[in-house]
């Protein structure tokens, strides 16, 4: 089981409180009516799939109920951290160079 | 016609005992759904006469009624002396959420040298004294339901779940205590 650290709650917890919320960091157009369908399905649907660090949203579901964002390498399955939802992307590098 | 109403409650009867642990369904309280933010907490703090408490996993108490953290704005309070804490929020204009789930939760009081062992067959916490000390309370899962852990002394936790649950994490609880490995 993967252990991930909530943010709110300051304590790595277990997956099996958690839920796995889609890529993180993607805006809701201000004005969907503006949008072409190009733009509009963009949005919905276009994801970037990456293999190695994703940015993601998870839940903590079963405990503060809070939403927040992780990075997570997608062929080690490693997070590599988690941040409170709001606060800007951290920066890739530091991070992997972090785990080194 | 008879005209008495008789509470019922889902574990009513029911108690188990094996060696070093022993569940027994606690008796009805009244209980608080409370969320706010910072700007309430003062005001709600002083109307319910106890502190709220703003650290991850802890609770405070003020005679028989306790403040479990849940969240960033969430906490559960629990009042066993069955006082109306609806009432007591009721003045307060800062913007919160109180919602009396009094009857939506049942707890059951897991006693005994072997509480930590029994919990742990469902659920996925570390419940050693030092992650888990006398005082902290947490909404995790047991099993396939979702429960609040409340640990009131090194040998006592109370586990509060939805009435609806409360006959599966019983049920649970009872086949951990039963199994000795």
């Amino acid at each position: 089981m993967l252990l991930i650290r909530c943010p709110y709650c300051e304590e790595t917890l277990p997956e099996a409180e958690f839920t796995y919320a889609g890529e993180a960091h993607i805006i809701r157009p201000e004005r969907p009516s503006d949008q072409t369908d190009e733009q509009w399905e963009e949005y919905l649907f276009i994801r970037t799939n990456v293999k190695g660090a994703h940015y993601e949203r998870w839940r903590h579901m079963h405990g503060c109920g809070r939403f927040f964002n992780a990075v997570r390498d997608t062929v080690s399955d490693r997070f590599l951290t988690t941040y409170k939802a709001g606060a800007p992307r951290p920066d890739l590098s530091t991070l992997t160079e972090s785990q080194k | 016609m008879v005209e008495v109403l008789t509470r019922t409650g889902p574990l009513d009867g029911r108690s188990f005992a094996a060696s070093g642990v022993r569940l027994s369904p606690a008796e009805p309280a009244a209980r608080l759904s409370l969320r706010a933010g910072g700007d309430a907490v003062k005001a709600l703090s002083k109307a319910l006469a106890l502190s709220l408490p703003l650290r991850p996993k802890s609770t405070s108490a003020s005679g028989n009624l306790a403040a479990l953290w849940l969240g960033p704005d969430e906490w559960l309070l629990i009042d066993e002396d069955g006082n109306d804490l609806m009432a007591a929020c009721a003045a307060i204009t800062a913007v919160h959420s109180a919602v009396d789930i009094s009857h939506r939760n049942v707890a059951i009081d897991v006693t005994g040298p072997n509480v930590e062992d029994v919990l742990a067959a469902g659920c996925p916490q570390d419940l050693s004294l030092r992650a888990f000390p006398v005082g902290a309370a947490s909404r995790t899962i047991f099993g396939k339901a979702e429960v609040v852990l409340w640990r009131r002394s090194e040998q006592h936790f109370r586990v509060e779940c939805w009435r609806s649950f409360a006959d599966y994490v019983f049920g649970l609880l009872e086949a951990a205590a039963r199994d000795p490995g």
